[in-house]
């Protein structure tokens, strides 16, 4: 221990500091400034950045002494009290704060830009926060941001909403509004797992097995156990319930015992807590392990053959998904035409901005508190009881804030360990994951095989349509059945096809399990059919834009699953729209032809364009319900309570716009109460873009019926019928009074009436595949055109200009749907582009964020035109439906067929290689 | 983790040499820290008992220009490099190279001497450097010396000084003369590791007719060290920038290089496709330069 001097946010600090502390573990830990956030730890991303001595530096790898002697800002000491600085301003009224993890590191960066260069252009902005990732994909929101912030500062120029060409329509639901939280994530007082301490608190770790198949033969903890600090280390045979959890098949085991099988990499093996984090790691390291390896299944095509090594003993398939319409052999016989190629795409990683972290808590009535920014809270309250062999009420699964899911914090990660560590030691325990052990711990998206075979009309109609899919979903079952059975329903496209036939098969492997990642299944569907188009447009001398319209699906269409479309189906719409759109960036010329660039005569640009459609909801006979829990306060102000995962992509916005739109109340009058499974009843998942829809819907019949039964107090007690009484701008207009929400809420609890309800919202009916009726009761859809630039002799590829259209139904929340819709583009070209989880031999290359890169701020477009058509569903809540996976779906074929049209050269996987397309293109030009 | 035991933060060379050779276990210099501290962090690195941090030490935060050379303290960040008029000038491959590197984050700690005695064979900084045939100091128990940067690079991650007692305090290299310029440029794989492909660093001198009186032409990864093109330098000495030309000197530095294909990064065919490109590049724009 050494002594330090430095200032923080101008105020002095002297403390005593380890050799190995970094700046980040000081404010953090001991000053409590949680606003400084760690996100990969390595340098890459700029979550922790603070400024020293007005510079940037990244706070998780400066060694504290360096700071000794100097000022140190974080992001609590951009605010002057209670004046916001006009970059937070700026952050929230553009959108730029989705899941807001990043939004402490991007402001303060953004700051210093602005103090050297106060008045920066786009370009300085760029390089600037080039470095600075957002996994949400805010860049362009943050570019608007610094310009308003800059124009506030330099010309007093006011911060504004921006405004848009979709929504409107209503007093709330469709006006641009902040979002509620958003002020806390600019300021850095929002509150994210690793943010909450406990006295007396431990520090869980976890062994992970490291090799990616074998059977532990033996454990010995014993010096582990010895170290002074370790408060507990549990194995498999301290697991006081049952074993294996999972979401729908439960096969994963929280951890793996002697004489059982590990069959990935990162199989937890023993669990260790301790006082610190860094004696629980030490423990770790004292425990012997030994294995008997056994042979590794490594991809799905394999682990189907017959002489495939077992990852599972009942097999390695988990499911074989089969779509049947029409007669495929007739479908083929009326083909004049028939294409056939099969497509590949990667496993990838959700690298969410906040890695895991669970506190478990024990509490006085036995039972336990579980902190963690779950994206299914009641599921892990489920299978932590059920590990813990508790009763379901004694587990109180608790979410503070989450930094992204995207699908990847839907499965359990550190929340039984952290309860069973609980429970041992009778103390609470914190278990966060740095940035390789989210790598390698959490499910990815599913690497698929996927082979389309395509029947034609010579005018472009199809009339068959045949695949076959493999999907890796690796060494546990997690959501893999239903994702790649959204890969089976959607693999012959958002068209009209006469004649189906579609095999599909999720295999296990020794691979890091796959699960849920947006697009779900879907967007690997869609990259196969979407470049096998383009492919077919071309043999047929059609236009790529004219072939989709020909096939799309329509209101009275029928899809491949047999369901009937009879309202909701914009597709048309996205494809006319986005076509025009593209037209004029084209001044009118073919927009697929290959442009040479001046100035740049290895350069070629061009477009390309895909379509997709994805359904809102879990559908497939899948029960799809939420209930919410309103209730008028005593200060007249309104709490809507429902267990649905804030992940970033708006859910509090939403729900606070709608209820108060149905009470007539302001915005700030409804506070909204996200996962708690004590006190809000379930949303269900925050998946399959189902949370507008179903909590949406929940909240907006709570609404509705408080509202009923504060008119039925009133209707008696005025002597009217309730048509007479208005709700409007938070007062109650009866006959000439005014009544304000606090008093009616008097007046019911006078009459003995609780102004506390709750509504449970059942969606439509939808049925399994292979039976008849609906599969999903609403389908979004969308169209993207995006121009390319190739470098023909490097290879080197880059998104120009993205235009799209997606219809959502309803704009509800315009500035969340702007935002979610550029991120998914932005997402999306990340995985044509810079993304692959890189798997060998079961063994993960890319285990670091230095070698799975996330798009960062140069790679969007120059343009972004996002189009919002709103074709409304009558069951949505204004008509809307969901939004959250398909802004991604379309981007990675889109960018393929542009290439091709830029380059002439096809690929058939991404993401794209430039080494190799270098290569390829120097054999054309040969 | 903590990554090391001791903190040490010397004001002076002597003082830095000193907390080397009396460290009890392993020791390590830190200036920024950018490389070192994610090394181990990433397990890539042995934890270290003593970090010796250098960026307190004055002498090696200078940038001045001597009679005729320019001094260039290994404490220098990059973003002091970046913004520095004197290598503005004199150096702008340097510039270029140190440009790329990172966010603001990273650029304003990261130090030039980082990055020199990180010894990879494609180090931006390093590469820009030895186009400018400079020199590094380092000091040790017996005093300081001066030699050729090229001399201290021993294979990836590997030099000839003792890093346990010594260490790199600072670069010279001649200032810019009339008809002389530099570039460096780069080519990255947009998926992995934030490591060039292949980067190339030129020097030129023009004579009064605008051919090419001297050369010099750096790149990487060419080989398990950083590499200096001795050969293609020696074709273009005295000819004149012209397509014949550079279609020679691209097959002369195909032939003296050593480039190979590294797992998910680039594959030996293509590196040797850019390899031209690069030359292009970088001749062209520091023949440019040099005309101004």
């Amino acid at each position: 221990m050494k002594s330090l001097t430095f200032w923080v946010n101008d105020k002095k600090q002297t403390l005593d500091v380890e050799a190995g502390e970094m700046l980040s573990d000081v404010l953090r830990y001991r000053l409590g400034l949680t606003g400084t956030k760690i996100s990969c730890g390595e340098s890459e991303c700029g979550a922790c950045t603070v400024l020293v001595e007005g510079e940037p530096v990244l706070s998780c790898n400066y060694p504290v002494f360096k700071a000794g002697g100097k000022h140190v800002t974080t992001i609590e000491g951009l605010a002057q009290g209670d004046v916001l600085h006009p970059l937070q301003e700026a952050f929230i009224k553009n959108g730029a704060v989705q899941c807001g993890f990043c939004t402490p590191g991007q402001i303060m960066t953004a700051a210093a830009l602005l103090n050297s260069k106060p008045d920066p252009t786009d370009e300085d902005i760029e390089y600037a926060l080039n470095d600075t990732l957002c996994r949400c994909g805010t860049y362009p929101a943050i570019v608007n941001a610094i310009h308003a912030a800059s124009d506030m500062i330099n010309h007093d120029k006011p911060i504004e909403f921006p405004s848009y060409e979709f929504g409107g329509g209503l007093d709330v639901v469709g006006q641009v509004v902040a979002r509620p939280e958003a002020r806390q994530k600019t300021t850095g007082e929002a509150i994210y797992t690793d943010d909450i301490f406990f006295p007396e608190m431990l520090f869980g770790s976890t062994l992970r097995a490291g090799i990616p198949h074998g059977r532990l033969i033996k454990l010995d903890s014993s010096k582990a156990k010895k170290l002074p600090g370790v408060q507990a280390v549990l194995t498999a045979e301290d697991i006081p319930g049952r074993v294996n959890h999972g979401l729908i098949t439960q096969d994963w085991p929280a951890l793996v015992g002697v004489g059982e099988k590990v069959r990935y990499v990162g199989d937890a093996v023993v669990i260790v807590a301790a006082d610190t984090l860094e004696i629980a790691q030490k423990a770790l390291t004292l425990i012997d392990l030994e294995y008997e390896p056994l042979p590794v299944v490594t991809n799905p095509v394999d682990a189907k053959g017959d002489d495939s090594s077992l990852v599972h003993e009942e097999g390695n398939l988990l499911k074989h998904i089969k779509v049947n319409k029409g007669d495929i052999k007739l479908g083929f016989e009326q083909a004049e035409i028939i294409f056939e190629d099969t497509y590949y795409t990667p496993s990838y990683e959700h690298a969410f901005m906040e890695p895991e972290c669970s506190i478990a808590r024990p509490i006085d009535d036995g039972g336990f508190e579980v902190y963690v920014g779950s994206q299914i809270p009641y599921a892990d309250r489920d299978q932590v009881a059920a590990a813990l062999d508790l009763p379901l009420e004694k587990v109180r699964v608790r979410g503070p804030l989450i930094g992204g899911g995207f699908g990847g914090k839907e499965d359990i990660a550190g929340q039984i360990h952290a309860a069973m560590l609980a429970q041992v030691t009778g103390k609470p325990v914190k278990i966060l994951y740095d940035r390789q052990e989210s790598m390698l711990v959490h499910p990815k998206r599913h690497a698929t095989q996927i082979r389309v075979k395509l029947g034609l009309k010579r005018d472009g109609t199809l009339t068959a349509a045949q695949t076959e899919l493999y999907g890796d979903t690796g060494a546990y079952a997690s959501l893999g059945a239903k994702v790649m059975g959204r890969a089976t329903t959607h693999s012959t496209g958002p068209y009209i096809v006469p004649n189906v036939k579609i095999d599909c098969y999720a295999m296990y492997t020794n691979n890091p399990p796959s699960g849920a990642f947006r697009g779900f299944g879907a967007l690997q569907a869609a990259f196969a059919i979407e470049c096998l188009m383009d492919k077919v447009a071309e043999e047929l001398e059609l236009d790529p834009v004219e072939l989709r319209r020909m096939n799309a699906l329509r209101t009275g269409a029928t899809t491949n699953t047999g369901q009937h479309l009879t309202e909701s189906v914009g597709l048309l719409e996205c494809i006319d729209q986005t076509q025009v759109e593209m037209l004029k960036f084209t001044g009118g010329e073919d927009p697929f032809l290959s442009r040479e660039v001046e100035g740049e005569p290895n350069k070629r640009r061009s477009w390309g364009f895909a379509v997709t459609f994805k359904n809102t909801g879990l559908g497939e006979g899948a029960p799809d319900n939420a209930t919410a829990e309103i209730e008028l306060l005593k200060d007249g102000s309104v709490e809507i309570r429902i267990s649905s995962a804030e992940i970033g992509q708006g859910l509090v916005t939403v729900l606070q716009m709608i209820t108060a739109q149905e009470l007539g109340l302001p915005l700030d009058k409804v506070n909204v109460y996200l996962s708690d499974t004590d006190l809000t009843p379930d949303g269900g998942p925050t998946t399959g873009s189902r949370q507008t829809y179903i909590s949406g819907n929940a909240a907006k019949y709570a609404a509705v019926t408080l509202k009923n039964a504060m008119l039925a107090s009133l209707a008696e007690k005025f002597n009217l019928s309730p048509v007479e009484i208005e709700f409007k701008d938070g007062i109650i207009h009866v006959n000439d009074q005014k009544l304000s929400f606090a008093e009616v809420g008097e007046l019911m609890k006078g009459e003995g009436r609780n102004p506390k309800l709750k509504y449970e919202y059942v969606s439509p009916k939808t049925t399994p595949l292979g039976e008849k009726g609906d599969k999903h009761f609403a389908y979004s859809f969308a169209a993207q055109a995006v121009e390319v630039e190739v470098d023909l002799v490097t290879g080197e590829v880059r998104v120009v200009r993205a235009v799209g259209a997606t219809d959502v139904g309803k704009a509800i929340n315009p500035l969340g749907l702007q935002g979610q819709v550029e991120g998914g583009l932005i997402m999306g070209i990340g995985h044509a582009l810079t993304e692959e989880f890189i798997v060998e031999n079961g063994e993960i290359f890319t285990d670091s964020l230095s070698r799975y890169r996330m798009p960062s701020i140069k790679h969007v477009p120059e343009d972004i035109k996002v189009i919002i058509v709103e074709d409304p569903t009558t069951e949505g809540p204004y008509g809307g439906k969901g939004v959250g996976e398909i802004s991604t779906m379309p981007v990675p074929p889109a960018i393929v067929n542009a290439v091709y049209n830029a380059c002439g050269i096809r690929l058939n996987r991404v993401p794209i290689d430039q080494d190799w397309l270098a290569l390829e293109l120097e054999k054309t030009t040969r | 983790m903590s990554l090391f035991q001791e903190y040490v933060q010397p004001d002076t060379i002597e003082e830095a040499v000193e907390n080397l050779t009396n460290a009890p276990g392993s020791v390590a210099v830190i200036a920024g820290g950018t490389d070192l501290l994610l090394e181990i962090r990433q397990g890539r690195h042995q934890a270290v008992d003593r970090v010796v941090d250098v960026s307190g030490i004055s002498e090696m935060q200078e940038v001045t220009l001597e009679e005729n050379f320019i001094y260039l303290g290994a404490g220098v960040t990059h973003k002091q490099i970046i913004s520095n008029p004197l290598l503005q000038e004199h150096a702008q491959c340097v510039v270029e190279g140190c440009g790329l590197i990172g966010g603001p984050q990273v650029r304003n700690v990261a130090t030039i001497g980082g990055n020199v005695s990180h010894a990879l064979p494609a180090g931006d900084g390093t590469i820009s450097l030895l186009a400018l045939d400079t020199e590094v100091c380092i000091a040790s128990p017996d005093g300081v010396r001066w030699q050729p940067l090229i001399d201290i690079y021993a294979g990836p991650g590997k030099v000839t000084f003792d890093r346990k007692q010594e260490l790199i305090v600072g670069f010279r290299f001649p200032a810019k003369g009339p008809r002389e310029g530099s570039a460096f440029h780069r080519v990255m794989r947009p998926q992995g590791v934030a490591i060039a492909i292949l980067n190339m660093a030129g020097w030129v001198k023009l004579d009064e007719n605008g051919d090419l009186e001297d050369v010099r032409l750096a790149c990487g990864p060419a080989g398990p060290k950083p590499f200096r093109a001795a050969k293609t330098e020696k074709y273009l000495t005295g000819k004149s920038w012209d397509d014949d030309v550079y279609q020679k000197a691209s097959e002369i530095l195909a032939q003296e290089v050593s480039l190979r294909t590294s797992a998910h990064r680039a594959t030996k065919e293509y590196r040797h496709k850019l390899l031209p490109v690069l030359l292009q590049k970088v001749l062209d724009s520091a023949v440019e330069r040099a005309k101004l």
